[in-house]
């Protein structure tokens, strides 16, 4: 009853990966009467990726679509007083920050603008640290970058200048959210419970449209009205860590406590204890309520002390990988594609380690049938295969385009391409060794 | 046949080369039927060929839900897998096709 007297903090979710949509995150801002804005954009390649553009450009390195997303946003956000906080800083903040800088100073906005810096910890990163998976450093390719995961704690500190824009490389999707409820409700970070409860409110919100009916939806069985209008969420915060989950009104999507169950175990390994830089956070104890209309109310959960160690991401150089694909189609099509497939892996398997031959519209995503076996109209041929040098993979793709003259009959639509593909791997590091500060820049 | 499908809905997560797989009841009377279908042998002789490794069940009343973490369920993970799908975003769906233990 107390907490409810008082006027909760509003935080959107306005981006849920690096190549999320544009425009949820505009309605959020100028429908949605939200106080910060999260847009998490950094998947765990992403920053590898970034890594070598910055290698090649030294004011390059932050996401991709920063700009783009910022010219949209920043004529809202300083009209609204909206505040933003987002990872999109990829591999080289400092200079997303100061790309936004810039763009704002061309919009004739003024804006402060915070870079969190700290996350790069390459240069810690020796061929003897143990992976996670029992390997070490060292049986890893080249390295490309390693980032620790920052926690809440270092966006706080941007937060405290005063920043309208607070941008990062690496920290827990979550903290984007719990360090704006710190900085509000004073909580501190060795309050385990309220940690906790911030980071399930942060993982909620941090993949936008997943908690809506993104990623969601099934025809006659989980129906979701307008997805193609998928609004984003918010969440009501109090003080007590109570939150209601919303969406901005006028859009499309679903808000239910199916969307939300989903969202909250989503990529979660042990419920009772999801790891991040702020707490060892309780999923199992927290309690759902469905409000109707599109709100979902969030209570209890809480969590324990958080880990000693940072994961760090380590990114390495793993080859490249070619692909080719061809369809058949009409009487036949299964078994001409099938036999398209055992002559190429004859032609070419032994120059491959490992070459994967799939049947698009049969058994290419679980590599079998459950239930009755349809047969199928048509069938596309994929090959896939992974090599050290972009020559090698680029020969898959030749092979598949060369059936349309020397394979099965009726072979069309063949595409090839190659790519190279950057590993990652994770590794850990005491807390202490990565030390985070932030540096603004007016505009 | 009756399947998992009938009675629950599922998403799936990534993490490296582990698949994270909750599966939730539509309705909390379900939820016992539906820990007596998805055990974890089921679960292992089902996704055959899928997950190569351990899974590990967490029962979450709370939530009519079951989750379980799937190790060596991906090929190597996202980065380097040859698969189509390397995040094992449509494995929910193979999970719900388990048949419901009558």
């Amino acid at each position: 009853m107390g907490s409810q007297a008082k006027t909760p903090l509003r935080i959107g979710g306005g981006a849920g990966f690096a190549g999320d949509r544009l425009e949820p995150a505009l309605i959020l801002v100028e429908r949605g009467e939200i106080d910060y804005l999260i847009l998490e954009c950094l998947a765990e390649r992403t920053v590898a990726i970034a890594q070598k553009d910055k290698l090649a450009d030294p004011t390059r390195g932050y996401d991709g679509m920063l700009l783009r997303r910022m010219e949209m946003l920043l004529p809202a956000i300083a009209k609204r007083g909206v505040r933003i906080v987002t990872n999109a800083g990829a591999a080289n903040p400092q200079a997303g920050a100061e790309a936004v800088a810039a763009l704002a100073r061309r919009l004739g906005l003024r804006l402060k603008i915070a870079a969190v810096l700290g996350d790069d910890v390459l240069a810690q990163i020796t061929p003897d640290m143990m992976l996670d998976d029992g390997r070490r450093i060292r049986d890893l390719g080249e390295l490309v970058s390693a980032n620790a995961y920052l926690g809440a704690e270092a966006l706080l500190q941007g937060l405290r200048t005063g920043a309208d824009l607070v941008i990062s490389g690496r920290v827990a999707d979550p903290s984007l959210a719990l360090a704006p409820l710190m900085h509000h409700y004073g909580w501190r970070g060795d309050d385990w419970r309220m940690m906790g409860r911030g980071t399930a409110i942060g993982h909620l919100l941090e993949c936008g449209g997943q908690l809506t009916g993104g990623y969601f939806a099934e025809p006659g069985k989980k129906d979701v009205p307008d997805l193609a209008h998928l609004g984003f969420p918010y969440a009501d915060v109090w003080a007590d860590g109570r939150a209601i989950f919303g969406k901005a009104p006028q859009t499309g999507g679903r808000i239910s406590l199916a969307t939300t169950k989903e969202q909250l175990l989503y990529e979660v390994l042990d419920p009772s204890a999801y790891l991040t830089p702020d707490s060892s956070a309780d999923f199992t104890s927290v309690a759902l309520r469905d409000l109707g209309g599109d709100r979902v109310e969030l209570s209890e959960g809480g969590g324990q002390t958080r880990p000693t160690h940072l994961k760090v991401s380590v990114g390495y150089r793993a080859g490249f990988i070619g692909e080719g694909e061809i369809s058949y189609a009409g009487p036949g099509a299964e078994a001409r594609a099938r036999l398209a497939g055992d002559i190429v892996r004859e032609r070419i398997g032994s120059e491959f380690d490992e070459l994967r031959v799939d049947l698009i519209g049969a058994d290419s995503t679980h590599g079998r049938f459950y239930g009755n076996r349809p047969e199928a109209y048509e069938a596309r041929l994929r090959v896939a295969g992974r090599a050290r040098d972009a020559a090698t993979a680029a020969r898959v793709g030749e092979e598949v385009e060369a059936l349309y003259c020397n394979g099965p009959a009726a072979g069309g639509g063949a595409r090839k391409h190659v790519r190279e593909i950057i590993g990652v791997a994770s590794t850990f590091i005491p807390r202490e060794r990565v030390p985070s500060h932030c540096i603004t820049i007016e505009a | 046949m009756r399947r998992l499908h009938d009675i629950a809905h599922a998403r799936t997560g990534d993490k490296g080369d582990t698949l994270t797989l909750s599966i939730f009841a539509y309705r909390p009377e379900d939820f016992l039927r539906l820990c007596d279908t998805a055990t974890v042998a089921r679960m292992k002789h089902h996704l055959q060929g899928i997950v190569a490794g351990e899974i590990t069940r967490y029962e979450l009343p709370r939530l009519d839900g079951l989750h379980f973490v799937c190790r060596q369920a991906l090929k190597g993970g996202v980065n380097t897998s040859l698969a189509l799908d390397t995040h094992g975003k449509s494995l929910s769906y193979a999970a719900l096709s388990l048949p419901l233990e009558e």
